[in-house]
């Protein structure tokens, strides 16, 4: 089971870094659809039956994710970009090639945090902590670098997905219903980010974020 | 390799199967696209029909000029004695190949580049310095890629590392090799010139990079630069071959079959990535190769990790 | 069930103005809303009420936050019934776009002060975020977009590093207590300190990143000058005066675990560092400023920042920063509610175009001048005692030197202030102009909430005190 579950989690990073590297919304957006499916069997396998977890509250875990993260989601985003007719981001902050390269050294210093904190229980032994920071990180260079409003909700979700790979090696600790409130704190979060995009391609007629600075001092 | 019959098996297939590979690859577009296609043995005719003809040496010309082609054949047909084929090691076999290896490829493409230029064509020098940009993103991704294959060994030597490597799946470290196989893969496709990163069919010289490079090459320095890149086909095809197909190592009559059975295969799959693809724009390139890179640095940072308690 | 219904009145009249979108309806539920509200908080005063399971708790930190922004969110209420249907209004008003969503804020607040399951918590301060965004988009302007697009993203992305916060919290209670970690208050404090120092302090900075940049600590309270001055006026109070307190109750919660621990000493640090930082940022961008609803705005981090540093202190400045916490959001709040008759009367939120307002409004005016002098510290009102507590204990402990930069950063902060705010009261009216006639709904909740200010300025009550004192023991004061 490790094996498999380090193998989702390297699939994970490889989604994270073909993000990263990608500058057509939809391709972004589908590449965390496909995050969300491999995000939502990551209970099943790293739990798995047996695992001292119910297997109903397995089953509804991923039944959630997969719903919310492979699909409302994605859906959302999806039409988000095509009712703003966008299609390919202009160039962001960081160049993509940065972008590549910076995720690369971003994975490896996630990979050293993990050993410097390693986490209580017997999951140390998989990359589940260092892909949790490492996902989260990414997400966080996409947020900075990118200028398209629906790129950087693509950031945040896989900040989120971070987050939500570091708390599988929490399983059973949340009851289920705290679990999918979480979930659906984040599919309001992103239908409200929707909504919002919306109303700035109709203000400004494109969902470029820079028009989005002119409050200063 | 210990005894003569391994060698000579090993320096058969050197020789003698490099032509059938693009045989393959363009039966394999042909079939794809609803033709015939040429005869798999075309290629053999060819070089053979080369070696026949006279040269013809431009006048700005020099020694480098002729010279090209010869270094980059023998630099290759060396990298092919050092590389494992059909067995779990190659004729020849010392600590440090790996690095080797690598550096012969590259000696081959200095010498190639440094025969274009010196036809003092624009042309060629055009295709010259696209293949030296290129090659700066190519080595990396090509270096990582053999780092991953090298860390379970911790050597850099081929036949160590060929034997470290995992055959099962659920061995923890098969999605890294994963990794690998893919990022040579895309490395076989930039060091080739194939599609993706270049359009070996096009005639459009302000489209090439590998073609436009030998064009006033002829007669047997064209069969040499023809027989010279098939042979790197080959090459370093094997890297990846070995990566997939279990080829034994001691080699023998399983050794072989497997061998040409994961040669022709790569070469199908090969045939078929060129005919679903189209080339990308120059452009994008470096950032193709620098993805790849990326994955295989995130490979290696995962192996090194894991390695260490 | 009385919890329940706290948090659940609210959501349902938010939910049932959703869809009958009629007049009466909505100021209906509003005030409807606001006055159970404010009744059940009134009643738990006198009862407490017992906690629902988990997720439901009610304790004395809990108790105050809920009680200001139940207070507050009456006097908004009230206000913006006028507000919204005045007939000077800039824009015609869509009700409907206005009290669902403020009803759904509220409860969403009122579950962050009642619960005491750090999964919930979060839950209803995301909810927070949400349900607050298409407020501060009410004006349907490019700049109000802007401000509730930064809002949104940079509050979730604070909030999502919050619950990385919370799962690493989880995973230390793992490892103090092998089986399924709780993640309740009672839970964490019981198993805080046998917790691994690395991930209760890595938890808590977390936590205070986090739902810090919800409070609008600085450096991760860009969002607040931009947010809070778009909003309309009776959002921005609600804004500055009740929902930087509930973030600050995010924080306060993990702290609570830390001093359980026994490792407090890290947290207070922390605090301190963070809340100094947002005083001085906040001090240096009120001078010059041109637009006074982000005046107020930048006044909000300097407080929050106060509050921070008299949390981190400890003692009696603990108790200083609870009692600065019921006087920041008492008049923060009538400070925006007089900033919208200010809007409506000139216009504009241009601190240099307005002149005279001391004449032009006779009733906001020389209200907006008290909330000024308290606001900036002065005494008899309420700010200068709460600060001054706080002072006093920085004097008195280890580290003298941070009551001297507190007091001379407060002292700078009301210079500030004084530059832009004075300058709009002074000056008579221009010839021929007529004093407004203010309206008594829009007077009202302002001058309720500047007389509370001034009453705790003069006498704290003796029940009132030892009610702070408790709730400042709850969070590592001593007095």
């Amino acid at each position: 089971m490790t094996a498999l579950a380090d193998g989702l989690l390297l699939l994970v990073l490889v989604t994270d870094l073909y993000i990263l590297a990608s500058s057509r919304l939809a391709a972004c957006v589908r590449a965390t659809a496909v995050q969300g499916v491999l995000l939502a069997a990551l209970p099943l396998v790293l739990w798995g039956p047996g695992g001292g977890v119910p297997l109903v509250h397995l089953l509804l875990m991923s039944a959630g994710a997969l719903a919310v993260k492979a699909g409302v989601i994605p859906a959302l985003l999806l039409r988000a970009a095509r009712e703003a007719n966008a299609r390919r981001e202009v160039e962001p902050y960081v160049s993509l090639h940065l972008s590549v390269l910076l995720g690369a050294a971003l994975v490896g210093l996630s990979l050293w945090l993990a050993r410097v904190l390693v986490p209580p229980g017997d999951v140390a032994a998989t990359l589940l902590v260092p892909a949790a920071f490492a996902t989260a990180l990414l997400g966080f260079l996409m947020l900075v670098a990118r200028k398209y409003a629906v790129t950087q909700v693509v950031g945040y979700l896989m900040l989120d997905n971070g987050v939500f790979i570091f708390g599988q090696s929490l399983a059973g600790a949340l009851p289920v219903m705290v679990e999918l409130g979480i979930l659906l704190d984040l599919l309001v979060a992103v239908f409200v980010m929707g909504i919002a995009i919306h109303h700035i391609s109709r203000e400004f007629d494109h969902i470029d974020t820079r028009a989005l600075a002119s409050l200063r001092d | 390799m210990n005894g003569i019959l391994p060698v000579a098996a090993h320096v058969a297939l050197l020789v003698l199967l490099p032509p059938l590979l693009p045989g393959i690859i363009g039966k394999t577009k042909a079939l794809v696209a609803g033709r015939r296609g040429p005869p798999l043995l075309q290629a053999y005719r060819d070089i053979g029909k080369l070696l026949r003809k006279g040269a013809v040496y431009g006048r700005p010309t020099t020694w480098v000029f002729r010279a090209g082609p010869l270094v980059a054949l023998a630099a290759t047909f060396v990298a092919g004695l050092i590389v494992p084929l059909a067995a779990g090691s190659g004729p020849l076999d010392f600590a440090g190949d790996v690095v080797a290896f690598a550096a012969l490829l590259g000696l081959g493409r200095f010498f190639t580049m440094a025969a274009a230029l010196d036809t003092a064509s624009s042309f060629e020098g055009m295709g010259a310095s696209r293949e030296a940009a290129f090659g700066a993103f190519v080595e990396p991704g090509l270096f990582l890629a053999l780092t991953i294959v090298c860390i379970p060994a911790g050597s850099a030597t081929f036949a160590r590392a060929w034997a470290a490597l995992p055959w099962t799946v659920w061995s923890p470290t098969w999605p890294v090799v994963l990794i690998a196989a893919v990022v040579l893969g895309i490395m076989l496709l930039a060091e080739n010139s194939r599609i993706p990163v270049d359009d070996p069919a096009t005639h459009l010289e302000l489209t090439m990079i590998h073609e436009v490079m030998v064009l006033d090459h002829s007669g047997p320095d064209l069969a040499f630069i023809t027989y010279g890149a098939a042979l790197k086909l080959l090459v370093v095809a094997a890297l990846l071959v070995h990566l997939v197909v279990p080829v034994p190592a001691e080699g023998g009559w399983a050794g072989v079959l497997w061998f040409l059975a994961g040669t022709a295969a790569v070469a199908v799959v090969i045939g078929v990535v060129e005919s679903t693809n189209a080339r990308l724009r120059l452009q994008r390139v470096p950032g193709f190769l620098i993805g790849a890179a990326a994955l295989a640095a995130v490979g290696v940072a995962v192996l090194v990790a894991r390695g260490q308690p | 069930m009385h919890l329940v219904a706290l948090v659940a009145i609210p959501a349902l009249f938010g939910l049932l103005t959703l869809r009958w979108r009629a007049v009466p309806v909505q100021l209906g539920a509003l005030l409807g809303g606001a006055a159970l509200h404010l009744g059940l908080t009134a009643a738990a005063w006198v009862w407490r009420p017992a906690p629902l399971g988990d997720s439901l708790a009610l304790d004395d930190v809990g108790m105050l936050f809920l009680s200001i922004t139940s207070v507050l969110f009456a006097a908004s209420a009230v206000y913006a019934v006028e507000y919204l249907t005045a007939p000077t209004h800039d824009e015609p008003a869509k009700l409907h776009r206005f009290v669902p969503y403020l009803l759904l804020f509220l409860s969403a607040m009122t579950l962050v002060t009642a619960t005491h399951h750090f999964a919930v918590l979060w839950v209803a301060i995301e909810a927070t975020t949400l349900a607050s965004a298409p407020l501060v988009y009410f004006y349907r302007r490019g700049p109000a977009l802007e401000a509730a697009w930064k809002y949104l993203m940079i509050c979730s992305v604070g909030i999502a590093l919050a619950l990385l916060g919370t799962f690493f919290l989880a995973a230390a209670a793992t490892a103090a207590a092998p089986g399924a970690p709780s993640l309740t208050l009672r839970g964490l404090t019981a198993a805080a300190p046998a917790m691994p120092r690395a991930w209760l302090r890595a938890a808590f900075v977390l936590a205070l990143v986090g739902y810090g940049t919800k409070m609008g600590l600085a450096p991760m309270h860009t969002w607040l000058p931009d947010t809070h001055s778009q909003a309309p006026s009776p959002v921005s109070a609600l804004l500055s005066g009740a929902l930087l307190n509930c973030a600050f109750l995010g924080v306060l919660r993990f702290f609570q675990v830390c001093l359980a621990s026994g490792d407090a000493a890290f947290a207070r640090t922390l605090l301190t560092l963070l809340g100094f930082v947002s005083i001085a940022v906040a001090t240096a961008f009120l001078f010059g400023q041109r637009d006074y609803k982000r005046l107020f705005a930048y006044s909000s981090v300097e407080n929050m920042g106060i509050l921070a540093v008299g949390v981190g202190l400890g003692g009696a400045a603990t108790y200083g920063a609870m009692l600065h916490a019921v006087n920041h959001s008492f008049a923060k709040a009538g400070l925006f509610l007089l900033a919208g008759n200010v809007l409506r009367r000139y216009g504009t939120t241009d601190a240099r175009a307005v002149k005279g307002a001391a004449a032009q409004l006779p009733l906001s005016g020389p209200l907006l001048f008290a909330l000024f002098l308290a606001i900036s510290g002065m005494p008899p009102f309420g700010p200068f005692m709460s600060e001054l507590t706080i002072f006093q204990a920085a004097l008195a402990g280890p580290s003298w030197w941070l009551g001297v930069a507190f007091i001379a950063l407060l002292v700078v902060a009301a210079l500030g202030l004084a530059g832009v705010l004075l300058p709009m009261l002074q000056g008579g009216a221009p010839a021929g102009s007529v004093p407004a006639r203010e309206r008594a709904l829009a007077v009202a909740p302002p001058f309720v909430l500047a007389a509370v200010v001034l009453l705790l300025g003069v006498y704290v009550p003796g029940a009132l005190a030892d009610f702070l004192a408790r709730v400042a023991r709850l969070v590592g004061g001593a007095s």
